[in-house]
């Protein structure tokens, strides 16, 4: 079987492919990620957010964050830093996430990225998909 | 409404203290602070204290005596110094009291702190993946800020070297074992771009004020620095804080920002009166930021003012005098406290080899997660 998404309502099929859900507030059209849950939820209307946009800020991952609630299946010696940022979605949103690239030196703010799908392999062993950026070829 | 004056400060030295708990410190604050202002905890009559990670505050009482004292316990993240004072100001300068102690003191274990996504309000898969760490968010605040106004690695490792140099200078701090710029840079990197050198680390540690009505002070024939203006403000939308899976694309402006603002206009002075200033350092990245949210440099200014050495001891705009959190770390409840603690001895020029010459108006500024700041500026 295909690996699900690590939670619901995270991801969702666009006009353009695979992309975030993102909330609408009702009252004023401001844009949030995730899509507010509960009582919160009732506010917001979900939205389909933009694959394209532009690196606002990064930084990399440099040793194992503690678990948990980190839920990787690596462990201090196998983990492998990665790079994470905020990509500015222009007019709607700017979004934390996971980078996949091979090489962060070359991330550079204002550099354009686009919306993938990457493996999350799990302590409990099973691998799950979750969201990530990565630089525009 | 009165005027309200710091006549009492005592601090608890900061570091690593296996034989003692977290209210043994603020204890021992306590006491320092009274012996210093000349008076006994019966004459207190009212308190404000804080711990985030060593239990109630409000369990020094029967170490310091069961006088029925109204004691408050505050709790306000890394801000939780700088908020018990603000209540202390306000509760005197209200009139309703005379006299009072704030103080805060922890002890938090080794290493970085490992939150719960839901008791923040995040979903889990928002820790699972790995993007629930302060020093991500840190890292990621500096260097878009880097990108913006050229700032560069090297001044990052000037700001550690510079709190380590003036720890080593500091009675009450942790380090006290200089090290130079290139060590620091070059140091295991943690979070692209700050480096193991360039992060403050959890600690303990105790701090104590005694505040005083104008009035009284007089009545006594005490004496203490003013406090000019203070200020706590939150977030406003637009800011960046930590934790924060997605942000708006209009930006705004900081709650340091505001708050600086807030607490300069109820002073009556100007970022050009400051002489010295005490200023949130929870890694390099954060003072270069904070120098200028605080309206002490403009946006961009920091690499020439660092480079100059300006806010070193002796230059134009001595900043975290101390060594800061760099060299004294983050015992959360005492921290905010610690700063003023510091400007209260620089004002009284008793700071030995860190004084600085001649200081009238001490600034500080704590900062903490979820996003809140609290800034109080102090007159001789």
């Amino acid at each position: 079987m295909a690996a699900q998404p690590i939670a619901d309502n995270l991801v969702t099929t666009g006009p353009e492919g695979p992309c975030l859900v993102g909330g609408r507030r009702k009252s004023d059209g401001r844009i949030v990620f995730p899509m507010p849950t509960g009582t919160e939820g009732e506010n917001f209307e979900p939205v389909p957010i933009s694959r394209r946009g532009t690196l606002w800020s990064y930084t990399v991952q440099r040793f194992r964050p503690k678990s948990p609630p980190y839920n990787g299946a690596d462990d201090d010696r196998s983990f492998k830093p990665f790079a994470l940022g905020y990509v500015e979605l222009p007019g709607q949103v700017i979004v934390e996430t996971r980078i996949t690239t091979d090489d962060p030196s070359k991330l550079k703010i204002g550099m354009p990225m686009e919306f993938t799908l990457a493996e999350f392999p799990r302590a409990s062993g099973d691998t799950v998909l979750t969201y990530a950026f990565a630089p525009k070829a | 409404m009165s005027d309200v004056h710091i006549v009492g400060a005592g601090i608890h030295p900061f570091g690593r203290h296996d034989d003692k708990t977290g209210l043994d410190q603020g204890v021992f604050a306590v006491r320092e602070a009274l012996a210093d202002a000349g008076l006994e905890w019966k004459d207190m009559q009212f308190a404000f204290g804080g711990s985030s990670a060593a239990g109630n505050a409000d369990a020094m009482l029967p170490h310091l005596g069961l006088t029925g004292v109204q004691f408050i316990n505050v709790a306000n993240g890394c801000a939780t110094g700088g908020s018990a004072l603000l209540s202390g100001y306000w509760a005197i300068k209200s009139g309703e009291f005379d006299v009072g102690i704030v103080t805060g003191f922890d002890k938090h274990p080794r290493g970085a702190f490992n939150p719960d996504p839901e008791s923040w309000g995040l979903p889990k898969w928002y820790g699972e993946t790995g993007m629930m760490l302060t020093t991500q968010f840190f890292a990621m605040k500096i260097m878009r800020y880097m990108g913006l106004y050229g700032v560069t690695p090297m001044t990052l490792a000037r700001v550690a070297e510079k709190a380590f140099e003036n720890g080593a200078k500091t009675p009450h701090s942790w380090r006290k074992q200089p090290v130079d710029a290139e060590t620091i840079l070059n140091s295991q990197m943690v979070s692209d771009p700050l480096t193991k050198f360039m992060f403050c680390s959890p600690a303990e540690g105790g701090a104590a004020l005694v505040l005083m009505s104008d009035r009284k002070m007089r009545e006594l024939g005490l004496k203490g620095p003013r406090i000019l203006g203070a200020a706590v403000r939150t977030r406003v939308n637009g800011s960046f804080e930590v934790f924060s899976p997605s942000l708006d694309v209009e930006r705004g402006p900081s709650p340091t920002e505001i708050a600086s603002k807030a607490a300069y206009e109820m002073a009556g002075v100007s970022p050009k009166d400051i002489d010295v200033a005490q200023i949130q350092d929870t890694e390099s990245g954060a003072e270069i930021m904070h120098m200028a949210e605080n309206g002490l440099c403009a946006h961009g200014e920091q690499e020439k003012l660092i480079a100059e050495g300006a806010t070193r001891i002796g230059g134009a705009l001595p900043i975290n005098t101390d060594g800061g959190c760099l060299a004294c770390g983050e015992p959360i409840g005492a921290s905010g406290l610690r700063q003023v603690y510091e400007n209260v001895q620089q004002l009284r020029g008793r700071s030995g080899e860190r004084q600085v010459e001649g200081a009238r108006i001490g600034y500080s500024q704590v900062y903490g997660a979820p996003g809140l700041s609290a800034v109080a500026i102090l007159g001789a």
